[in-house]
Order: C-alpha cells, then sequence, then structure tokens
C-alpha cells in the first residue's frame, strides 16, 4: 500500500475536502493504484538532473506598479455570494 | 450546400465580396444547433441573442469596406473556460454554476475585436481534467460519428461543435491533450501552440506552466488563421512571450520537399490500435512520396510521461483550485462556520475527478512526499525536454498518433481514472516539453471513427508543422468527411 485511508483524512483537511466513509474507502484504493504506477519515476537514476520548472525559458517580467483597469466595485461584487455595502460578507474568522 | 458546412478561409471570401451576410451564417449555425444539440450536448450556455447583434455589427463593418479581419463576422464557440465578460462561465463545475465574469480573457478580447460572433460556451470536463468530457457536472455531450462514444476531452464540446458544423471553428485549452485528443477523436485540426505563444490571461487555470490556448477547426487552413488571430505577447500574461507574430497562412503550399520528420519508435507501442498505427504510417509514407525525409528518433524517456503529468498537474491544481473557497465568488454552502463553509462548498461544488486530482497534487506537495513526487517528476520532465532536444537535432517536426485508440464508448473508462489519464500517452510529453503540436485527421477506423495523427515541432515553429500538415490535408479528402446526424 502506497496510501493509508488515515492519510488520505489527513490529505483531505489539508486541502479542506471532506468525504463520506464509502468515498473514502473508493479513494484510497484508487490514489494507491495512481501512487503505485508513479513508482515507475523510481526507475530512473536522477541525481545530477536538475528540475525543471518552465518549459520555456521565461525570465521575470517586470511593469510599474500603476492601476490598469479599474472596474466598478458594482461589477467585483456581482459575483459575491453575500455582500455588505462595497464589501464581501464573509463568516466569522476571529471568535 | 448550407453555410454552417463551409470552413473559416470558404466563408471570409464570401462575406468579404457580400455574397453572403454574418446574419444568414449566424441563422444557418443556429438553425443547425436547433437540429442537433438534442443529441450532442455539445453546449453549457447558447447566446442567440447576442450573437445575431454580433453578427449585425460585423455586416455593417463588411459594408463599409474598412478593419476587414479573417474572423469578421465568423460564428466561434469557445471552451467554457474561458472568461467572457456578460457571459455565464461555469468551467463545468457547479462551483462556478453562477459565475457571470466582470472582463473578457485576452484571446476572447481578440476575437471580439476582430469581429468574430461568440455562438456560444461548450462543454468540458470540469476545470478541464479528463479525457471525454464526462467529468462535466452538466452533460455528457456525444461524438458526432456514434452517439454512444466520446467526443475526447476535456475540449469535448468544442470538438463536436465543429465536427457537426454547430459552429464554424472553435477555442479550446490543452494541458496534456485536452485540444488534440477530443479533435482527433471528432476528426478535426487541433493545435495545441508553444507554451507561451497565446495568452492564457483570463482562461480558467488548471496546472499553469502547462495550459495553453488553441484553435479547433475544420481545416488546417482555417487553424492556421485562427492561430493568427489569437497568437501574440500579452502584458497581462507574464508568461507570454514577446515574439512577432507570423502570417501562418502564408506557409501553406503544400511544398514540403527536404523537410526531415522523425518517427519516435516509443509511439508505436503495443496495445496500440492496429488501425490507428497502419493510418498513421500511411499518411508518413504519403509525406515521403512527396519529398519528405523520414527518420527513426528515438524518445526514450516517452513512457514516464503520463506519471510525471499527473505529479505536476495535480500538484499545480490543487494550489490553483484552492481559490475556490466560496468567499469572493461561486458556490458557498450554507454552514456554521469559517472552516465548515469551506469544506461544504468544496465538498459539494467539486466532481469526483476534481476532487481526486486535488487530493493527488496535495499529497504529492505534502511533507515527507515533496521530493519524493513533485522533485522527482520535476527532474524527469528535465529527461523528457532533453529527449526533444536532442531529436529535434535530427529533425524538423516529429510525427505520432494522437491517440492510441478511436473515441472509446460513454462510460468504459470512468470507473478507472488510470486508463483514462492514459489517453493522453501521447500528448502529454508535448506540453511537458512545452512545444506546439497538431492534430489532424488521417482516416478512419472499422466502425466509421476518425483517426487523429500528430505532428510535433520545435518551439515557436508552428509554422513547419501547420505547413507538413496542410500537404497531408492536400493529399487525402479525410478532412472533407462529415458525420451523418
Amino acid at each position: 500500500m502506497k496510501i493509508a485511508r488515515d492519510e488520505v483524512r489527513h490529505v483531505a483537511t489539508l486541502a479542506r475536502l471532506q468525504f463520506s466513509p464509502e468515498e473514502e474507502e473508493i479513494l484510497t484504493g484508487q490514489l494507491d493504484k495512481i501512487l503505485q504506477y508513479m513508482e515507475k519515476l523510481n526507475q530512473l537514476d536522477t541525481t545530477n538532473i536538475e528540475p525543471l520548472a518552465h518549459a520555456v525559458d521565461v525570465t521575470n517580467a517586470f511593469r510599474e506598479d500603476r492601476v490598469a483597469n479599474q472596474p466598478s466595485p458594482d461589477a467585483m461584487l456581482a459575483n459575491a455570494p453575500a455582500r455588505e455595502r462595497d464589501f464581501f460578507k464573509v463568516p466569522k474568522i476571529i471568535e | 450546400m448550407s453555410l454552417h458546412s463551409l470552413t473559416l478561409h470558404e466563408l471570409q471570401g464570401k462575406l468579404k465580396k457580400r455574397e453572403i451576410s454574418s446574419v444568414e451564417v449566424t441563422e444557418s449555425v443556429f438553425r443547425r444547433i436547433s437540429a442537433t444539440e438534442d443529441k450532442l450536448h455539445s453546449f453549457i450556455t447558447l447566446c442567440r441573442d447576442a450573437a445575431l447583434t454580433e453578427a449585425k455589427k460585423a455586416d455593417e463593418r463588411l459594408k463599409q469596406g474598412g478593419g476587414f479581419s479573417p474572423l469578421l463576422g465568423i460564428p466561434i464557440a469557445l471552451k467554457d473556460i474561458f472568461l467572457s465578460r456578460g457571459i455565464l462561465t461555469t468551467c463545468a463545475s457547479k462551483i462556478l454554476g453562477n459565475f457571470v465574469p466582470p472582463y473578457d480573457s485576452t484571446t476572447v478580447k481578440k476575437l471580439r475585436a476582430a469581429g468574430a460572433v461568440t455562438v456560444g460556451k461548450t462543454n468540458m470536463d470540469e476545470f478541464a481534467m479528463g479525457s471525454s468530457t464526462e467529468n462535466s457536472a452538466f452533460t455528457a455531450t456525444r461524438n458526432p460519428w456514434k452517439l454512444d462514444r466520446v467526443p475526447g476531452g476535456s475540449s469535448g464540446g468544442s470538438a463536436a461543435a465543429v465536427a457537426a458544423d454547430q459552429c464554424i471553428a472553435a477555442l479550446g485549452t490543452d494541458t496534456g491533450g485536452s485540444i488534440r485528443q477530443p479533435a482527433a477523436c471528432c476528426g478535426i485540426v487541433g493545435l495545441k501552440p508553444t507554451y507561451g505563444r497565446v495568452s492564457r490571461y483570463g482562461i480558467i487555470a488548471f496546472a499553469s506552466s502547462l495550459d495553453q490556448v488553441g484553435p479547433m477547426t475544420k481545416d488546417v487552413t482555417d487553424c492556421a488563421l485562427m492561430l493568427e488571430a489569437i497568437a501574440g505577447y500579452d502584458p497581462s500574461d507574464s508568461t507570454s512571450v514577446d515574439l512577432p507574430v507570423p502570417a501562418y497562412a502564408g506557409f501553406l503550399n503544400g511544398d514540403v520537399k527536404g523537410l526531415r520528420v522523425g518517427i519516435p519508435k516509443e509511439y508505436f507501442i503495443a496495445g496500440m490500435q492496429p488501425e490507428v498505427e497502419q493510418a498513421v504510417k500511411k499518411n508518413i509514407r504519403m509525406l515521403e512520396k512527396s519529398g519528405v525525409k523520414i527518420e527513426e528518433i528515438s524518445l526514450p524517456h516517452a513512457e514516464y510521461a503520463v506519471a510525471v503529468y499527473y505529479i505536476i498537474a495535480t500538484a499545480e491544481a490543487s494550489s490553483n483550485l484552492a481559490r475556490y473557497d466560496g468567499m469572493k465568488y461561486g458556490y458557498r454552502a450554507p454552514a456554521k462556520d469559517l472552516t465548515e463553509t469551506y469544506m461544504k462548498s468544496r465538498e459539494e461544488g467539486f466532481g469526483p475527478e476534481v476532487k481526486r486530482r486535488i487530493m493527488l497534487g496535495t499529497y504529492a506537495l505534502s511533507a515527507g512526499y515533496y521530493d519524493a513526487y513533485y522533485l522527482k517528476a520535476q527532474k524527469v520532465q528535465t529527461l523528457i525536454k532533453k529527449d526533444f532536444e536532442e531529436a529535434f537535432k535530427k529533425c524538423d517536426a516529429i510525427i505520432t498518433p494522437t491517440a492510441p485508440t478511436t473515441a472509446f464508448k460513454i462510460g468504459e473508462k470512468t470507473q478507472d481514472p488510470l486508463q483514462m489519464y492514459l489517453s493522453d500517452i501521447f500528448t502529454i510529453s508535448v506540453n511537458l516539453a512545452g512545444l506546439p503540436g497538431l492534430s489532424l485527421p488521417c482516416g478512419f477506423d472499422s466502425e466509421g471513427l476518425p483517426i487523429g495523427m500528430q505532428i510535433i515541432g520545435k518551439h515557436f515553429d508552428e509554422a513547419t508543422i501547420l505547413r507538413i500538415g496542410f500537404a497531408c490535408e492536400q493529399a487525402t479528402e479525410w478532412h472533407k468527411k462529415k458525420p451523418q446526424l
């Protein structure tokens, strides 16, 4: 086994996801099978190989810190699940 | 012949001469949609009224004769991953079920400025995660060639819509094959450009180091015209590259004499459908007759691409999709406190494949596993990229099948995620190396399903692969075949 059920539960908490016990069992089996498949990467010796971050050479792109567009608060708040005046209304963060 | 069945370049000529109007073309496309959409389910959202308004504006521009562009007045479809101002954009997810973007993606902005008419937003696998379009939270799209088959994915709605003449051309996105594999399954042309060639600004992110926008069209000429319209540097996407955009259609002259094409032995594997192998090899022989030099090449790390991809892409996805927390936009579940709001919104908002990939990615990045999975995958990615660099010393382009089989049956692979992942075995390494890849139809199997051939090019050398693709197309009639619906 590459991954056990309690690990699946731990990773779910990290990812802010939750699963029913049945889903958890199916998922553990599926993830295990996928991780077993990924084992094949260990056939390769990568001791002196540099990791690749981007396939095409890109350098940092800098620009002036200037406001480029200014959509109205109404446009930006139009998709908000909850709104109060010009603010996003969210559940209480500090008890 | 009905207007909806014509190509972009055929319509362009007639529009310019004002033999036809954009309103007529757009109405023809919507008549076709009415007649076929019940069977296919290519679209999540249709924009009939807005499209007719845009078509009228295009006709005004055509009448004035100024500001002509190849896309002026052409009805196109957009995968539902492109932010489109004022038009519902769901990414085929419940979590974005009511999301109406306040701005356009750069590519949509360019298409609108060119005068293209937006027909609607096409179905896809949720957050572009899948190879069959069955992972849509709303509906499964059918393959126009055979309704019990998948259209491929994730850009399956765009592929089906183009194949069935429900639009003239479409845009898709491709992270591991999501333009090329559905193009192959539906018998159309699909191009994943070089990473950085087209702006990603305003496409909903899946795996940012691999995602790329590209055209899905009825033939190679249309593909070249669409690419020219959307390519180029964009200050809003720091990974877009500031190189001049060639007039790609100008390279399509049918002359491929002296070009060297590499055939990687690792891409003709046991277990692939024999008819796919035969069709691709037949097209290679045909190219040889037109003066192309065929070289056998080796991409020794090809077999590791799927494993690398499902670590890198899921790791990036787990991070990108952390933004769906129910706070500023998207679905928010009623809950008793903040943590429960996050948990329940994501539990109810995401589908099973998206959750599976977030889990895999979170695991691969978590303490104790980062080196074994993520870092290891990035190192093997270097080896895959080097394979291509070596190969391109011997050739100008590489030809492979696009997918190991033709379109599989709906439901065939939904219970086995790993089998589904392996449908992208021939396309994934191209994303990992950042290269451009073109899929075009090269035959049909005994069940009448289209077969796709992939042409891979050097970084920013879309011109050469389009040129080779055009030469293949000139010598065959595959792209002219239409599904009977």
